[in-house]
């Protein structure tokens, strides 16, 4: 930690140097102004540092007002896709261009947030330009900008964390249970996730047609795009499917063959790169949306901003978790279930069908992992390689939780969701997902058998 | 019967005149379960005694917490005049208590030569720099092996030297792991059910294996569920039930004893097992190799 | 010269396949592997983390130059050290623990050398997702062959830094293997060897599990800190990215392909690896090139993924069928069932 701060010791300097550099930028840009036909104007070009690729990307939407030497707003735009606004004003002289900095994206913020104006001086006929220095998530959180800890971002980000445990909880499940009854990790786990989400995808924009070309003039869904309400279920039946499939063709026959534990695990791998990579192949490489319900304006529930989407996703989750607690508790196959998990031979003698509740395992921790999946790509994106990033964030709650156990999985995917949201508090966002994975570690040292995990016998 | 144990009175927890290994107070649970609630238990020098005990009764967890294996939640263990609480299993083998397993752990992959091998103790050439130079560990290396072969003859298995020990039969792997266990020269030897799963004709011969133990100086402690077997070996024998001692003496005197043929047949017999006993009975039974879905074998 | 059958380029494809056998990325996965050899050939350890020892030799050579100014051989003594730091931190919290939870660890550990060299908080140490790029000078000073000169004969043609790092590569693989060797035929490997098998019964023994397994997971996370630096001084640079998680996969198969638990199958495995994939991937893209493959189906940068779908497809099923590798012998697998 102390490192990373001096770190963010080093880079204010590398802003302070960048500020520099954009006041005798501004300079240039007053000696040097672009001509314009009609007459004088004021404006700017907004650029930021996109975190993923590290492109430079312009700015749109952001709102500037352009104020006269009393200070009275004599024109007001928008930045346009290019990330430029240009604003007319009535002659030549000093004008001062005000940004709105409320109305920049999220993960974008002023590199020096107290310096909203410049004052620029317009020379006869010409455009006067101003620059703003823009940075992203990342810089902002390391040169320590937006970094006032208020009442309403902690629970804000706690909200958040809870959606996104939530989430990780119906992808966590399947693979507790599944190493529950079979002593299995299943590193592919992550690609059922991500299985749930691109037939979501497809279903809600191609319908069945997407993969079976033959069907285009059929009706929805299979010849064309349907709600994705609609397309959610399907993705979660497509779930279902993949986990039957998974274990019947895969798992069941190496069960039978006597196929070593550890070499099933690096089958599960092989397997997931191989599905990774056709989602790649099918999917691409770029990340998209949903075509439904994707821009949505939050909601004000007291100091909480949250999407009608995220609501109802959170809320359909806790619904499904609730009913699979209820189901583990009070059903004869839930009983079997846990039974398997408990004692896998004692289950057998006692007349449960192991292979069969095993089956059931894989095909309901599959069609929760692939609901989950669509959840995750609505309120973030749909992405082909989600399962792996997933992967770890799960793995972290599971062991945390205790392998093998539902109730361990899924307090162990809530803490995680709400420690990787709270701690972009303090670290940069693109290393939240660190801190769960070194929680994953610290956990296994101190408390190896998980928070809900028992003592095992060794030896 | 050695006639320094024939004065002794025939009752749990009484003390040993030259006591190789000494237990105190010592308990382990399992959740609710007390899997071990041993008070007092001394084990003399020199001589062949038997835990016995029926199934569940905690014998093996008593014997993995004795040998470090497991950690008792309290208790003190005193071998040979020296506390060794909280020892781990290697540092007891290294102290001369040397065990053997109910599933036997022949190291399948490797001959059954260098199974021999490996119980050897201080070999200069099991350090990491030793190790990269021959000429260091290649005396002691002559010197183990022919020790080795010595051992695997007397244990009939000389001819098999060479082979993979996976090729060896269930009794025959029991006679590797006790040979092998020999390699360590041990002060005391543990051997948790040597007889399980050995056909009769092989069953004589390993008793009288055990019995050259004795004859050697070497203290031996076995674990066996069934009363029959030990009456002809041990000189001393120990029964369990539910975690506790609960008689002590003689073979002779406690095929006898009511409490241990209560224990044996008595209360458990006409009620079946709870949920929590039958939990613990599994528990205490080792996992074998873990296949897909936990098939064992 | 050209050897042309209808559309391929056969001699092109040929030549390509052969020289990538023993070029630096050849020589990397057999370093790498070797190194994993040694985690789960011998000593049973689950390592699905490798490319972070290989990252963590890189970025210790690489930032021993570049932020320290050291001389080149005590840089490659900082990848060392890098490499031992991070076994250690593995090692310690999970060495007691079942197989599988190293296994979830490592690939979770090696992930967070990934994400923190490429954040822009340390921006100021490893230059983020730029990498390192001017540590290779004092390297190349050392190299006795001159840079605007091929060498070699055949199809084995490089330019002198190139093939430095060549040959600088393969004498490590020669020591490592040697060392290797060594190593498991002394009573070391034989203790590491009983512990793969049995650990429990290495224990009653006498012998500390713990304690070797470390030793285990130290020795083969500097052989893949090796590969980490070869890595970085044939390509001239450390790139965060080239450290994806997939790539140990990729140092699995090499390893399993060879046969796991054999001194010279990482070697084996990389050539056989390194020339089935430049094949395959020549071939691919001389197929869609050619119009053979519509590109409505696949363009040429598509032909680059199928690397993973080879690897994911022969990882799976290698595993079920051939767990010994290509010429490994089944009996020595069966005796695992008893």
């Amino acid at each position: 930690m102390t490192r990373i701060l001096d770190l963010a010791g080093g880079s204010r300097r590398l802003v302070g140097f960048a500020l520099l550099t954009t006041l005798v930028l501004s300079l240039f840009a007053v000696f040097a102004p672009v001509a314009r036909a009609d007459g004088e104007a004021i404006g700017t070009r907004l650029l930021y540092n996109e975190p993923e690729s590290g492109e430079r990307l312009p700015v749109a939407g952001v709102s500037f007002t352009v104020q006269d030497l009393s200070g009275a707003t004599i024109a007001e735009g928008v930045t346009d896709a290019e990330g430029v606004v240009e604003l007319p004003i009535p002659g030549s002289g000093r004008y001062g261009l005000t940004i709105d900095p409320e109305t920049l994206p999220p993960g974008v913020f002023l590199a020096d947030p107290e310096r909203t104006s410049v004052v620029v001086d317009v020379l006869p006929g010409k455009t006067g330009r101003a620059i703003f220095q823009l940075v992203n998530e990342n810089e902002a959180a390391v040169s320590g900008i937006a970094r006032t800890i208020t009442f309403r971002q902690v629970a804000q980000l706690t909200v958040e964390g809870l959606k996104f445990g939530v989430f990780l909880a119906m992808a966590a499940i399947g693979l507790s249970l599944i190493f529950g009854t079979t002593g299995l990790v299943n590193f592919a786990h992550g690609e059922m996730i991500g299985w749930g989400m691109l037939w979501a995808y497809f279903f809600n924009f191609y319908g069945f047609a997407g993969v079976f070309g033959f069907m285009k003039d059929w009706p929805p869904p299979f010849g064309s795009g349907v709600n994705l309400i609609f397309a959610a279920i399907l993705a979660t039946g497509m779930g279902l499917l993949f986990g039957w499939a998974f274990d019947k063709y895969v798992f069941a026959p190496m069960r039978a063959k006597g196929v070593s534990l550890i070499s099933a695990m690096i089958v599960t791998i092989g397997l997931s790169i191989l599905i990774r990579y056709v989602f790649l192949f099918v999917f691409g490489g770029v990340p998209r949306f949903f075509k439904d319900y994707t821009a949505q304006s939050g909601i004000q529930i007291g100091v909480i901003d949250i999407t009608p989407k995220d609501l109802v996703t959170a809320g359909i989750s806790v619904a499904i978790l609730i009913f699979v607690g209820l189901f583990l508790g009070r059903t004869r196959i839930g009983k079997a279930m846990r039974a398997v998990a408990d004692d896998r031979d004692l289950a057998e003698s006692s007349g449960i069908d192991v292979a069969k509740v095993i089956r059931f395992v894989w095909v309901a921790g599959s069609g929760l992992a692939a609901l989950g999946g669509v959840f995750i790509g609505l309120s973030e994106q749909v992405s082909w390689n989600i399962g792996f990033r997933i992967l770890l964030l799960i793995f972290a709650a599971v062991v945390l939780g205790g392998l093998g156990t539902a109730y361990g999985a899924l307090i162990g995917a809530l803490v995680v969701g709400i420690g990787i949201q709270v701690s972009t508090l303090w670290i940069p966002p693109e290393l939240k997902n660190l801190g769960a994975l070194i929680l994953l570690i610290v956990a296994l040292m101190i408390r190896p058998q998980g928070i809900m995990g028992r003592a095992e016998r060794v030896g | 019967m050695p006639t320094d144990l024939a004065q002794l009175r025939h009752e749990p927890g009484v003390s040993k005149p030259d006591p190789i290994l000494v237990v105190d107070n010592m308990r382990k649970r399992f959740g609710g379960i007390v899997a071990v609630d041993v008070d007092h238990l001394e084990i003399q020098r020199g001589v062949i005694t038997a835990l016995i005990g029926p199934n569940g009764a905690g014998k093996t967890t008593f014997f993995n917490v004795l040998t470090g294996f497991d950690t008792p939640d309290e208790g003190h263990t005193v071998f040979n005049g020296e506390n060794i609480d909280g020892a781990k299993p290697h540092r007891l083998a290294q102290k001369g208590m040397v065990r053997t397993f109910q599933l036997t752990k022949a190291l399948t992959k490797l001959a059954v030569i260098e199974n021999m091998k490996l119980g050897a103790k201080y070999q200069k050439g099991e350090h990491f720099l030793n190790a990269l130079i021959s000429p260091i560990w290649r005396g002691q290396e002559g010197d183990i092996e022919r020790r080795g072969d010595t051992l695997l003859k007397r244990f009939q298995l000389g001819h098999m030297r060479d082979e993979y020990a996976g090729s060896l039969s269930g009794g025959q792997r029991k006679l590797l792991e006790m040979s092998r266990s020999l390699m360590a020269e041990p002060s005391l030897v543990m051997l948790d059910e040597p007889m399980a799963g050995v056909n009769p004709a092989l069953k004589q011969s390993l008793l009288d294996h055990v019995r050259e133990l004795k004859d050697e100086g070497i203290s031996v402690v076995f674990v066996e569920h069934d009363m029959d077997v030990v009456q002809g070996i041990s000189d001393w024998v120990v029964v369990m039930a539910e975690g506790a001692i609960i008689a002590e003496g003689p073979p002779e005197s406690i095929a006898a004893n009511k409490l241990v043929i209560d224990a044996y047949l008595g209360s458990h017999h006409d009620a079946p097992l709870d949920f929590s006993e039958e939990e613990a009975i599994l528990k205490a039974s080792d996992r074998g190799g873990e296949t897909v879905g936990g098939e064992e074998e | 010269m050209h050897f042309v059958f209808g559309v391929f380029d056969w001699l092109f494809i040929l030549q390509q396949s052969l020289n990538e056998a023993f070029d630096v990325n050849a020589i990397v996965f057999a370093l790498a592997a070797i190194g994993l050899n040694v985690h789960f050939g011998y000593a049973g350890l689950l390592n699905f983390g490798q490319v972070g020892f290989v990252a963590m030799g890189a970025y210790g050579m690489g930032l021993a130059i570049t932020l320290w100014s050291l001389n080149p051989f005590l840089a490659i003594l900082v990848g060392v050290l890098f490499a031992v730091v991070f076994a250690l931190l593995l090692g310690l919290p999970t060495l007691r623990l079942r197989a599988d939870y190293l296994a979830i660890v490592t690939i979770a550990a090696a992930e967070i050398i990934r994400l923190v060299a490429r954040s822009t908080a340390m921006r100021g140490i490893t230059r983020g997702a730029e990498g390192l790029n001017e540590f290779i000078g004092p390297f190349r000073d050392l190299s006795p062959f001159n840079p605007s000169h091929d060498y070699g004969f055949g199809p084995f043609v490089w330019r002198g830094n190139q093939f430095f790092a060549i040959v600088v590569g393969w004498i490590l693989i020669l020591i490592f293997l040697l060392l290797v060797w060594q190593l498991m035929r002394s009573p070391w490997g034989r203790v590491v060897k009983a512990i793969r098998e049995d650990e429990d019964a290495a224990r009653a023994l006498g012998k500390s599990a713990y304690w070797y397994k470390m030793q285990a997971l130290i020795l083969g996370g500097v052989i893949g800190g090796f590969a980490g630096m070869v890595l970085a001084i044939g390509n001239a640079t450390v790139q965060p990215d080239f450290f994806v998680a997939p790539l140990t996969f990729f140092f699995w198969l090499v390893l399993i392909l060879g046969g796991v638990g054999r001194v010279w199958s990482p070697v084996v495995g990389s050539v056989i690896f390194w020339s089935l994939i430049t094949f395959v991937q020549n071939l691919g893209r001389q197929l869609v090139d050619n119009g053979y493959v519509p590109t409505s189906i696949m363009d040429t940068s598509q032909v680059d993924q199928i690397r993973f779908w080879i690897v994911g497809i022969a990882l799976a099923l290698l595993m079920v069928y051939r767990p010994q590798g290509i010429f490994g012998s089944r009996e020595e697998m069966a005796l695992d069932a008893h």
